[in-house]
């Protein structure tokens, strides 16, 4: 290793304008209801496995009632523990349009939100969960 | 696969870290290094800003694009599992950070001495959000090595605040940062 660099390195700021506005608002991943859908929260379908009437309400209903492929497909997926992100990368559909979706069959009861354990979801994990985090990282 | 996946009763606790940089920088290696699932990609559909903010890649007269996001996990106990969001560093895709970010434990922002000025405005957006956040220089075979103080220097990074050299494809080395970040994380978090 060398001491002193042989080459230049740029320096942050060097260059800096004074304004740092950002464009963005902030949506704060909660959906219309109140459902807390952060890309690592937690979702599983309410129905009992292999619940051949779930199936046939989803597949089945009338116009008014159809309920769409990829709530379907969500709904399959939900059979497992799955986060937000994982159904997105799964069914190859943008973040946003998953959690409408997850909103929606939330709403209807037809999948259940779990908290992710870090205060609702919003805030800085605690130094609980920090410590047992630098624990299980060091037994891997 | 862990039980927690088939259990349906109960959620384990999720928590995540967000690695991000400029493209090419080895998020996706180091993600793909440390994460018991083949990592995952998602799309984020997105509206351009209005303003030209860093780069020639802004296209004109597009409006919406895509935005990929890697992420892998590791579950750490039976109710405890980690995620790593790799994200794209432009300073055009900030609004999209808040949403990744919020609940996070910190970040990780990886940096290539051959193109540090890509790690500049991640490193901006970490600073002003109050995130803790470690620097990881993601060293390249064949490129320069340099001190840990140097990148320091250059960056203006508070000395409280790790920098290290590592190598994204070793496993070992990844835990190391993520290591860094969460200890640090913990310095930061008020008891």
């Amino acid at each position: 290793m060398s001491s002193t660099p042989k080459q230049h390195l740029p320096v942050r700021g060097g260059d800096r304008k004074p304004a740092r506005v950002r464009p963005y608002s902030l949506t704060g991943g909660r959906t219309r209801f109140g459902h807390v859908l952060l890309v690592e929260t937690f979702v599983a379908s309410t129905a009992a496995l292999d619940a051949p009437e779930e199936r046939r309400e989803l597949t089945n209903g009338s116009l008014s009632t159809r309920v769409m492929p990829e709530l379907r497909a969500i709904v399959e997926l939900c059979r497992r523990m799955r986060t937000v992100a994982e159904i997105a990368a799964l069914l190859k559909m943008p973040l946003g349009v998953v959690r409408v979706l997850l909103s929606d069959l939330a709403d209807q009861g037809k999948i259940r939100v779990y908290g992710t354990g870090t205060g609702h979801g919003t805030g800085r994990p605690d130094r609980a969960l920090l410590e047992r985090v630098l624990s299980g990282l060091r037994r891997l | 696969m862990h039980a927690w996946e088939t259990d349906r009763t109960r959620a384990p606790i999720a928590t995540k870290i967000v690695v991000a940089g400029g493209f090419g920088v080895g998020k996706t290696t180091l993600v793909t290094a440390v994460s018991e699932i083949t990592p995952l990609q998602t799309e984020a559909l997105m509206t351009e800003a209005s303003e030209a903010t860093d780069d020639l890649t802004a296209t004109p007269g597009k409006t919406t694009t895509t935005v990929a996001m890697d992420f892998g996990r590791l579950t750490l106990d039976d109710d405890l599992v980690l995620y790593l969001f790799g994200t794209p560093g432009q300073q055009r895709f900030w609004f999209m950070w808040d949403d990744i970010v919020r609940g996070a434990i910190g970040a990780v922002v990886l940096a290539d001495t051959r193109r540090l000025k890509d790690c500049f405005p991640v490193l901006d957006y970490f600073e002003s959000s109050g995130l803790p956040y470690v620097v990881a220089v993601n060293h390249f075979d064949g490129s320069e090595l340099f001190e840990p103080e140097d990148v320091r220097e250059a960056l203006t990074i508070p000395k409280h605040i790790p920098v290290m050299i590592m190598d994204a494809r070793r496993r070992i080395s990844v835990i190391e940062t993520l290591l860094a970040l969460v200890g640090h994380a913990l310095d930061e978090t008020p008891e």
